[in-house]
């Protein structure tokens, strides 16, 4: 049975020698993640089915990232929970304030996944591993207390997307733009249970953050998954993470896909998803030049990476954010907080007028630290824009890459670089 | 199982932020989020609503993020299916896994139509059209489970 390559690492985690799109398997997972408000849940249905112990001390994280600094009563409660719960069972990679970064973010860099893994997380945006060729999902809270448990979860096989991926792209053009761009070609259910697979020989010409950029987003097109073939960047990322030894998975050539996507990375643009769904993707000669705004997040798991401030802060360097305009920084984790630091871009953002905050969550889901007004529009580098995402129902959250976020904070609408 | 209810009908791609926004989550307790289900798609939900509704919609949804407080939030407000025409995955597993009926079937149900469930032989009716639609059964590991009483009884009895 000829197999997609996310067919193959799922086989392999159940002791099959081959496993068909629908089939529902049982499958060993390598990582279960939990947050701050997904992990409660979990650990309730852990004590009330009267589990006694986790399944393996170093298979599950639990990363304080949503609500922390804790912004309130309830979620001191919420990480008091999942604190005690990690010191009572011994869960070696808990991270609390200190040492905590936004979940996605944090488990690569620490190098607590790798190539070939089988990773679960109560997080939809679990599936940002794909980029560094493993199998990653979202699974709900229930899902996340079993697999502690038991060290397995229930699985429907996917069919998969074949999207293929040539050329390079134009300055000023990144993952997120790509990602946007497909989402906007093919609806937010457009892969809706299926896999998307990124192939081709433009798939060299992404960097490592690149391609975490874009599998965080699967999730957006409703995907199970989203996945790159491993190669030299790839291997170069885990050894300098640290990560295991990689398990290297590739799709049988002759594997069924559902349907096939070229893009041609030099032919996007950058793009703008529009309220309220990722969707509404527009590109700036659809973008009216006088769009007003109130906020800018660049941050989270989808573009709160080094390079995302590197390149924010390029174009930032000697100019001032417009007076209108809130623009906040949140370094996805503590290491890139030191990166940023230590390499004078927070002089940079300082300087144009722009808050530095510690790593969370924090605006990206309208937790704290940034929640907008009724009316209020913000560019963020996030990757959600339903209705009251980030604050009142009638706010407006578009999304965009860090370049596009940082020109728009400069010129106090939505922009591109090349209006600067 | 029969189930009987009210429709109370939404569109596409309802997401989890709607259904229970993230300003409640600083909880996980089931009737603190109960009172705020679907409050940023429908005010009135809860108003509008009696125990043994059916919340009725259209694609992917409960799309967005993993939060089981959404279905949560659905069932512990009293709803006693949600039909769609399709789910987004994690919603779906989740209402499997703590045993919230949902039905996937493109049967056209109005606001307020009295709907009717039969989960055992897989026929939705709208009673007040008198249209019908058959969906086929889960497969029979999700039967399984369903009928277990959820996942975690599945790994109380060693099924996992
Ligand atoms: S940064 Fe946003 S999308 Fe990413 S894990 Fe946090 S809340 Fe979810």
């Amino acid at each position: 049975m000829s197999m997609t390559m996310t067919q193959k690492i799922i086989a392999a985690h159940c002791g099959k020698d081959s496993v068909n799109a629908g089939e529902i398997v049982l499958a060993q997972v390598d990582m279960v993640l939990g947050n701050d408000i997904t992990a409660p849940v979990a650990i309730s249905e852990f004590e009330k089915a009267g589990c006694r112990e986790v399944f393996h001390k170093e298979k599950v994280a639990l990363v304080l990232d949503h609500f922390v600094p804790n912004k309130d009563i309830k979620a001191a409660e919420q990480s008091k929970k999942v604190r005690d719960f990690a010191s009572k069972h011994g869960v070696v990679n808990f991270f609390d304030v200190g040492e905590t970064g936004v979940e996605h973010a944090l488990l690569p860099e620490k190098g607590l996944v790798t190539a070939g893994d089988l990773i679960i997380g109560a997080d939809s945006h679990t599936c940002t591993y794909g980029a560094l060729g493993a199998f990653s999902t979202g699974v709900g809270s229930t899902d996340m207390a079993a697999a502690m448990a038991s060290g397995k979860v229930w699985l429907r096989v996917p069919e998969a997307i074949k999207v293929e991926l040539k050329g390079q792209f134009q300055p000023h053009v990144s993952g997120k733009d790509l990602i946007l761009h497909l989402i906007g070609m093919i609806g937010v259910d457009g892969a809706l249970y299926q896999s998307l697979e990124f192939v081709g020989e433009g798939v060299q010409n992404l960097t490592m953050d690149d391609r975490l950029c874009v599998c965080n987003m699967a999730i957006e097109a409703g995907g199970k998954n989203g996945v790159f073939p491993v190669d030299g960047k790839t291997l170069e990322f885990l050894t300098a993470h640290g990560a295991k030894a990689p398990r290297v998975f590739e799709a049988d050539k002759d594997a069924v896909y559902a349907r096939t996507i070229q893009i041609d990375l030099g032919e996007l643009t950058p793009t703008v998803s529009f309220p309220h769904l990722p969707e509404n993707t527009r590109t700036f000669d659809e973008i009216p030049a006088d769009m007003a705004i109130d906020q800018v997040v660049i941050g989270s798991c989808t573009n709160g990476r080094y390079s995302d401030f590197v390149i924010a802060a390029d174009i930032m360097k000697d100019r001032k954010v417009d007076s209108r305009v809130r623009c906040l920084i949140i370094p996805a984790t503590q290491q890139i907080y030191l990166d940023c630091m230590h390499n004078g871009l927070f002089d940079i953002f300082i300087k144009a007028g722009c808050a530095v905050s510690t790593p969370t969550c924090g605006p990206c889901l309208g937790g704290h630290m940034g929640i907008l007004a009724k009316g209020e529009r913000c560019v963020s580098t996030t990757n959600r824009n339903f209705v009251g995402r980030m604050g009142h129902p009638e706010s407006e959250v578009y999304l965009a890459s860090p370049a596009v976020a940082a020109a728009s904070a400069i010129l106090g609408r939505i922009a591109q670089p090349s209006d600067l | 199982m029969i189930l009987n209810g009210k429709a109370l009908r939404y569109g596409d791609h309802v997401d989890t932020d709607v259904i229970i926004p993230a300003r409640y989550l600083n909880t996980s307790d089931a009737k603190e989020l109960a009172a705020h289900c679907m409050e940023d798609i429908d005010k009135d939900f809860l108003k509008r609503m009696r125990p043994g509704d059916v919340i009725a919609a259209g694609n992917n949804f409960g799309c967005g993020s993993s939060r089981e407080h959404a279905p949560l939030a659905i069932k512990t407000s009293g709803i006693s299916c949600v039909v769609a025409k399709s789910f987004a995955r994690i919603f779906y597993r989740n209402a499997i896994n703590i045993g919230l009926p949902i039905v996937v079937s493109p049967l056209e149900i109005a606001d307020g139509d009295q709907v009717e469930v039969d989960l055992d032989n897989g026929v939705l009716k709208n009673v007040t059209k008198g249209t019908q639609d058959s969906f086929p059964p889960f497969s029979p590991f999700l039967q399984e489970l369903i009928a277990g009483g959820g996942l975690m009884n599945a790994l109380k009895e060693g099924k996992l």
